[in-house]
């Protein structure tokens, strides 16, 4: 196991310096361990990024990152590892950029994936300039990903992890090509099993932690709750609709936008009497359209705010395997890069509740060549009468 | 860069007296021989009892000595915090009957701050009075807040963080004239100013042991005759009934050890810790742009604040730390986060700059070699991030 350990690590000079993000969970833990098992010279790196009396609803202080526990057991196991551990104070910078974000795309009409935004801005930007004042070469993080390295074109590439269940390539696509060339991931080569077991083996203080949150600041999952709680001044302008079938005839109503998101099937409150989706939300009408299942499947949708690790030109088009969400399987599809900065994608075969505001995620392979953010789909048949 | 000594050892340069000092050795003699030769309770009435009591009774007198009042006087704490908050909560709560207004300052230690927060939610108003930039507080505007039903003011003596030193005679008369009771946190002034106490316009002052090369976890409170306290930690008649639970005897040896030795070097120390932070005021002054909050004549000489412009402050702390310097920030850690210290805060400084504040401490093993090594590392590493700042700016 330690010659694929090192495996994923050699391509950087040993001796360098790296700055690890520590959550205080035993991924981030193990991968500050790997790599002063090594030769490199780390240093730990607490965000604290949330305060946890800000989650509202019936949040266990301590069970969550960021907490205080969870930073305390960071630094404690940094001590474990003969290294320095800081804390840097991150959370206003992530009100401002993450959490509003979510807010503001719940208010669109869109789904979003704080996690995508907090590693694009939060570690990605904000960390990293941090690494550049420490004189580091380069940050680390216990995310399950590799990355690649184009022969041909000398490009860096996320790929996926060796352990393809708990695989995280996904939501890091928004990494800069500059910013990847500076990362290590020093878990990509390990399964999840085996980094517990390691863990236990060195006696590592986190060894034990549970698995982390879906969304880091909202602990029990209930994202309306944290809308109408915490964000009650933002949905002052939200209110109720109409819901209605993919013929445009009312079926009920919606208690406001920000409180329902494509795909979704139960508490819509309808009567039809069998299963109905919801199968688009129309912002400046206020409108959610419902569906039978089938009517939920797509296959053309557009993409924005794309990052590609190699560039693919305006006007060209590209072979992918594209995963529209967290856990979506995939399937293959068509991306053309068209002159505005949006990407067309047209699956090979339709699917089920393509979300606006998830992200959009382009593999060739097990490597990741871009992605970005679902804007839009173009609906086939209803798209004339619809978006009109 | 990255040579740090990880968690096992100190930093090359230590540079934070202030927060706490090595105990010295003849002070884990005095302790050690405590624990071996006086295993007793000094409550228990029998032989074993009565020779932990005369031992208690000997450090009581050795403090007392050098804090210029009598023995049966103080009462032994867990620690500065601890004396802090008895004074603050118990000498109000005792004289409530006399008025509910108390006044301190914004620049007090957080045990002190926090204390008077607690009374407030008590029903106690607090007004905390307002500093000059160097966090001095004036007696003629201590004057003007004192009230009739004004029952207690709390001054630090020498600020931890900024090392300015309050007039405090000057203040306790103001206050004495009033009425009122005194309290002073005098944490930082033990080892290095007179404190004869005794003689002082005061009823109340706090000290601790860990500054002064005594152990961590006991202080004391010392409290003048006749003033009304009401314990917080009750279930003993020890310390006369003000601070129950037995007491922490080789604590207490090793604080009255560690205030003898500090007391009989004091004068000596004063003017080689003089002569070198006057030189190391000098060189730091050259830092472009940096602000020194730290009074230029009314301050102790182990302590100097300053404030650098245009650095990221944790970038500084931490590239100093990663060179093996171990300074102050000014920021205090509150739920792992760092918040400018409020200290910083009300002496006027904007938060970019209460970030980027150092507080440098020196002590017994502080050499100009040390201070020499410090200087050349912070000019450097102020200089690199200085220049980044720039060139993003």
């Amino acid at each position: 196991m330690l010659s694929e350990i090192n495996n994923s690590l050699k391509n950087s000079k040993v001796g360098a310096k790296v700055v690890v993000a520590m959550s205080g969970g035993v991924d981030s833990s193990m991968a500050a361990k790997l790599l002063v098992d090594a030769g490199y010279a780390v240093v730990g790196i607490t965000m604290k990024l949330w305060g946890y009396k800000d989650s509202g609803g019936n949040v266990v202080e301590d069970s969550n990152c960021c907490s205080l526990d969870d930073i305390h057991n960071a630094a404690i196991v940094c001590t474990q590892l003969g290294i320095p551990h800081y804390t840097l104070d991150y959370s206003e910078k992530f009100r401002e950029m993450v959490v509003k974000n979510f807010v503001e795309e719940y208010k669109r009409g869109r789904t979003p994936n704080p996690c995508v935004l907090c590693n694009t801005e939060m570690k990605w930007r904000a960390l990293l300039e941090k690494v550049d004042d420490l004189g580091a070469d380069y940050i680390a993080t216990g995310h399950y990903a590799r990355k690649v390295r184009n022969p041909e074109t000398g490009a860096w590439r996320i790929a996926r992890a060796r352990d393809e269940k708990k695989d995280q390539s996904y939501v890091l696509w928004g990494i800069q090509p500059d910013g990847l060339a500076q990362t290590l991931f020093p878990l990509g080569d390990l399964t999840k099993d085996e980094i517990r077991a390691l863990a236990a083996a060195s006696n590592l203080r986190t060894a034990h932690t549970p698995e982390s949150q879906d969304i880091c600041f909202i602990p029990d999952n209930d994202y309306r709750r944290f809308l109408k709680e915490k964000h009650a001044t933002d949905l002052v302008d939200v209110a109720p609709g109409d819901i209605m079938d993919m013929h445009g005839e009312k079926l009920g109503e919606h208690k406001g936008i920000p409180f329902y998101t494509v795909g979704q099937r139960k508490g819509l409150g309808l009567a039809t009497g069998e299963p109905m989706f919801v199968t688009q939300i129309d912002k400046e009408r206020n409108t959610i359209r419902v569906g039978h299942r089938e009517e939920t499947l797509s296959e053309t949708f557009l993409v924005e705010d794309l990052n590609w690790f190699e560039e693919v030109p305006a006007g060209e088009s590209v072979r992918v395997f594209a995963h529209i969400r967290y856990n979506h399987p995939g399937e293959w599809a068509t991306v053309t890069v068209e002159t505005d900065g949006v990407a067309r994608v047209v699956y090979d075969n339709p699917q089920a509740a393509i979300t606006p505001g998830q992200s959009a995620v382009f593999y060739q392979e097990d490597q990741v060549l871009g992605g970005g953010h679902i804007k839009e789909v173009v609906f086939e048949k209803e798209s004339v009468e619809i978006e009109v | 860069m990255f040579a740090h000594d990880g968690g096992n050892g100190m930093n090359r340069i230590y540079l934070d007296y202030a927060a706490t000092t090595p105990v010295r050795p003849e002070v884990i003699d005095a302790m050690t021989r405590a624990m071996e030769t006086v295993p007793g309770n000094p409550s228990s009435i029998y032989t074993t009892g009565r020779l932990a009591k005369y031992q208690l009774t000997q450090a009581r007198d050795e403090l007392a000595a050098v804090l210029g009042v009598p023995g049966n006087e103080l009462i032994f704490t867990s620690g500065g915090t601890e004396a802090d908050n008895l004074a603050i909560k118990g000498l109000a709560l005792a004289n409530q009957h006399k008025g509910r207004h108390i006044i301190t300052s914004q620049v007090e230690h957080k045990a002190v701050l926090d204390s008077c927060h607690r009374l407030q939610e008590w029903g106690f108003e607090v007004t905390y009075l307002p500093t000059d930039k160097w966090g001095l507080v004036d007696p003629e505007v201590l004057r003007a807040a004192l009230r009739p039903d004004t029952i207690l003011v709390s001054l630090i003596w020498v600020n931890n963080e900024l090392g300015s030193v309050n007039p405090i005679a000057e203040l306790g008369k103001v206050v004495q004239q009033h009425g009122a009771l005194f309290h002073t946190d005098a944490v930082q002034s033990l080892g290095r100013l007179t404190i004869n106490a005794g003689n002082l316009p005061v009823n109340a002052l706090s000290v601790s042991a860990h500054k002064i090369y005594g152990p961590k976890g006991v202080g004391a409170l010392w409290l003048r005759k006749g003033t009304a306290l009401q314990p917080l930690v009750e279930g003993g008649a020890q310390e006369s009934n003000l601070r129950g639970g037995t007491e922490n005897l080789p604590g207490i040896v090793g604080f009255a050890t560690a205030a003898r030795l500090i007391e009989k070097e004091r004068s000596a120390r004063w003017a080689e810790e003089q002569a070198l932070m006057d030189d190391l005021r000098r060189e730091l002054a050259e830092i472009p742009g940096v602000r020194i909050n730290t009074h230029p004549e009314q301050r102790v000489p182990t302590i100097l604040n300053i404030s650098i412009p245009h650095v990221d402050g944790e970038s500084l702390f931490i590239n100093l730390d990663l060179a093996s310097v171990a300074v102050s920030n000014g920021s205090a850690c509150t739920s792992g986060a760092q918040q400018p210290s409020s200290v910083l805060t009300a002496i006027g400084l904007p938060d970019d700059l209460a970030r980027a504040t150092i507080r440098i401490s020196i002590g017994r093993e502080t050499t100009r070699e040390t201070l020499g090594s410090f200087t050349e590392i912070l000019k450097r590493e102020v200089h690199k991030l200085q220049k980044k700042s720039k060139a993003i700016a």
